[in-house]
């Protein structure tokens, strides 16, 4: 045994199993023999970096699912806050181990459910959210103490921040026990997923004032996922993702420092999404270049020196894109493969998407089954029994290296363009995207033209899916679709009719008068919105007032 | 063939987002794919209400409107837009209406009921949408 590896094993590795134990006593082979916890090159071979060692490349702590595995946390929500909070009571009953909260369109862009914008929207893509009367339902008879949630919100994510803190208060909870993230990443939504409210500049201080507010109010909440899910979706490469993601991280932290926070204060609470896509291996290497790639970063161009501000943790969603209408039922093995890669991988939470999301919205029976899917792996499979299993693969190092490389030229790239907010106001990345995305296009449609020929000797650069370009079926699908409640939106603005008759009218323009005032200097706006949604203004009060001061944001259409 | 007549003959089609959706990508590689097939495109970019989508078919003068929703609220959408079209003399009669999206069979046979032609879902081929467009443009009573 090495003597580097030896000293991690009687270091690192004692000491965190010292602190909390690991899953069981003992891992073994099916013959009985027990598992070492991680294995390195050779009885005299270099071990290189161990897990829970800069630069993190085998994972962010030194037992990873031998202690605990992955948090399972299904992306969920939808028509309003009762019908969600039956969805998450089901999900925490079925041994899910946290939330994941997803909101309708009008709520991410900041309009109440009367607004004339919400119009067809309210209730579709996920919980419809007016006021704290909203909130206190959707976590009803749910420990705010003991799940964490995570909420996909942008523009109004201080104003989610706020709600959420207000009802954890009125369940006894106070804001330095509260966990969970807001997905708060402006940036990708410029670039690629379209629920911006105003332009960059003020946008990226809302962003600072949460960075602010939770390093010293709420010290368990993770202020930011910095997501390239999104981008990965619209069409980006695997190195693409890497690569626009950590440019945009590096915006953040550039805004934060602008505003005097020092970086290892803040750089613990930064959060990590990623998209995993069904080229395995790949895969597999693109989450360790990453986790490399941040670490050096961090330190070498932040001057970190808290190791904890150097990991990169992040949450894997299985990829949207890459689910088929054709025969559903083979989603399941896609999502399968794409959840292997991502605990392969070392992520820190995981969402696997349902057989049926590209036709509508999930069916209770489909999301059971991509829980199923992931405890299956967890608990069967054997995979997270040691730590970075294939680390050390010729193809696996290789594949790191080389889109750690890539990632590196495209983050020079937007430097050069003077950082991600200029690039984005550039186009580049919406235009890097698209090309990538038409390529794609034009693979699948490549493979199915020569299908169509009955040509498939000619070496064209097809790309087969399953089902739609190759064996294909003329079966009908027999997917039940899941459709939202007309009435939803009737019910919300009812809802919020009996609101605004009930409140306290001056202390709620006192409260948005506040706002107003304040987003013309630089105070904090979080504790005014958190003063605010307790008075019961809504969150399209809210948006509005900032509206007035600082405008909106008109996208650069790239085609 | 003139110059100009190649002008006329060129089909114009506006490609657009209805709603709060922001998943463009779809409306994105069609209007390239229809831009490519030679096809004179305009995409409005997302969040259009539908009178912002009737104003820009009627300013642009075009043969195909076509509208993209993944939110799912196309049943509600789509047959707006196609309201605020007819007030502006923008009718299925006189142009074509197409829709796209995460669209349940059973919503696409509604669609038609209300004006669409045609809706094309995940695994569409950009080329038999452009196909489908030269087949049925030349139909339009464009008098």
């Amino acid at each position: 045994m090495t003597s580097k590896l030896q000293d991690w094993l009687d270091g690192p590795y004692a000491k965190a199993t010292g602190r909390f134990p690991e899953r069981r006593d003992e891992f073994r082979r099916s013959s009985g023999e027990p598992l070492d916890p991680i294995y390195v090159n050779g009885e005299n071979g270099e071990a290189g970096p161990l897990p829970g060692e800069y630069p993190y490349t085998r994972g962010i702590q030194p037992t990873m699912y031998r202690g605990r595995l992955w948090t399972m946390r299904q992306y969920a929500g939808q028509e309003d806050a009762e019908a969600s909070n039956r969805r998450y009571r089901f999900l925490l009953d079925q041994g899910q181990t946290g939330l994941s909260v997803a909101f309708d369109l009008p709520t991410q862009i900041g309009y109440d459910s009367d607004a004339s914008m919400s119009e067809g929207e309210v209730g579709k893509v996920g919980v419809a959210i007016d006021s704290i009367d909203d909130m206190r339902t959707l976590f009803d008879q749910i420990p705010l103490d003991r799940v964490t949630t995570s909420m996909t919100i942008n523009s109004t994510a201080n104003i989610l921040l706020s709600l959420y803190a207000a009802v954890a208060e009125e369940q006894g909870v106070g804001r330095d026990k509260i966990g969970g993230t807001v997905q708060n990443d402006i940036l990708k939504e410029y670039i690629a997923r379209g629920t911006y409210i105003y332009p960059p500049k003020p946008s990226m201080r809302l962003i600072t004032d949460s960075f602010d507010y939770c390093t010293r109010e709420v010290p368990r909440w993770n202020t930011i996922s910095i997501s390239g899910y999104h981008m990965r979706e619209a069409g980006c490469t695997a190195a693409q993702e890497i690569g626009f993601t950590l440019a945009n991280a590096i915006a953040y932290v550039e805004a934060a420092l602008q505003q005097g926070m020092a970086f290892d204060s803040f750089g613990p609470r930064l959060s990590f999404f990623f998209a995993c896509h069904s080229n395995f291996l790949e895969e597999i290497g693109k989450f360790r270049a990453a986790r490399r790639l941040w670490a050096s970063i961090a330190r070498d161009r932040f001057g970190s020196e808290n190791q904890r501000a150097q990991m990169l943790r992040f949450h894997t969603q299985t990829g949207g894109v890459t689910l088929t209408a054709q025969q559903p039922d083979n989603n399941v093995i896609r999502t399968t493969l794409q959840a292997l890669a991502a605990v392969l991988g070392g992520t820190q939470s995981l969402h696997t998407n349902s057989l049926d999301e590209a036709l509508g919205l999930p069916s209770e029976h489909a999301v059971e089954i991509a829980l199923r899917t992931q405890q299956v792996i967890g608990y069967e499979s054997g995979v997270a029994d040691v730590i970075d299993p294939l680390g050390g693969s010729y193809y696996i190092e290789q594949t790191t290296d080389a889109l750690e490389e890539e990632a590196r030229n495209y983050i020079e790239q937007i430097d050069a363009l003077g950082g991600a907010v200029s690039a984005i106001e550039q186009g580049y990345q919406q235009a890097e995207i698209l090309e990538a995305a038409s390529g794609f296009q034009r693979e699948v449609e490549t493979e199915a033209e020569a299908a169509r020929d009955g040509d498939r000797s000619a070496g064209k650069l097809g790309r087969v899916i399953v089902g739609v370009n190759r064996f294909e079926t003329d079966e009908d699908s027999d997917v039940e679709i899941v459709r939202v409640d007309p009435t939803v939106r009737e019910r919300q603005i009812e809802k919020l009719e009996r609101l605004r008759d009930g409140r306290d009218q001056t202390a709620v323009s006192a409260a948005l008068d506040a706002i107003q005032q304040a987003a013309a200097t630089d105070e904090n706006l979080v504790p005014l919105m958190l003063d605010a949604v307790k008075q019961s203004a809504t969150l399209g009060e809210i948006s509005d007032s900032l509206r007035q001061v600082w405008g909106e944001y008109r996208e650069r259409i790239v085609v | 063939m003139s110059d100009t007549s190649t002008l006329t003959d060129q089909i114009r089609v506006l490609v657009a987002k209805p709603g709060l959706d922001g998943h463009d990508r779809g409306a994105k590689i069609v209007a390239r794919a229809l831009r490519d097939a030679g096809m004179e495109v305009i995409y409005t970019g997302i969040r259009q209400t539908p009178d912002m989508i009737a104003e820009a078919a009627l300013q642009e003068d075009v043969h195909v409107v076509a509208l993209s929703v993944l939110s799912g609220a196309h049943l509600e959408l789509f047959p707006r837009v196609v309201d605020a079209c007819r007030k502006r003399g923008i009718t299925p009669e006189n142009t074509l209406f197409l829709g796209g999206g995460i669209i349940p069979d059973e919503d696409a046979d509604a669609l038609r009921e209300t004006g669409f032609s045609a809706v094309f879902g995940p695994g569409a081929h950009t080329g038999d949408i452009a196909e489908y467009v030269r087949a049925h443009v030349p139909e339009l009573d464009r008098s």
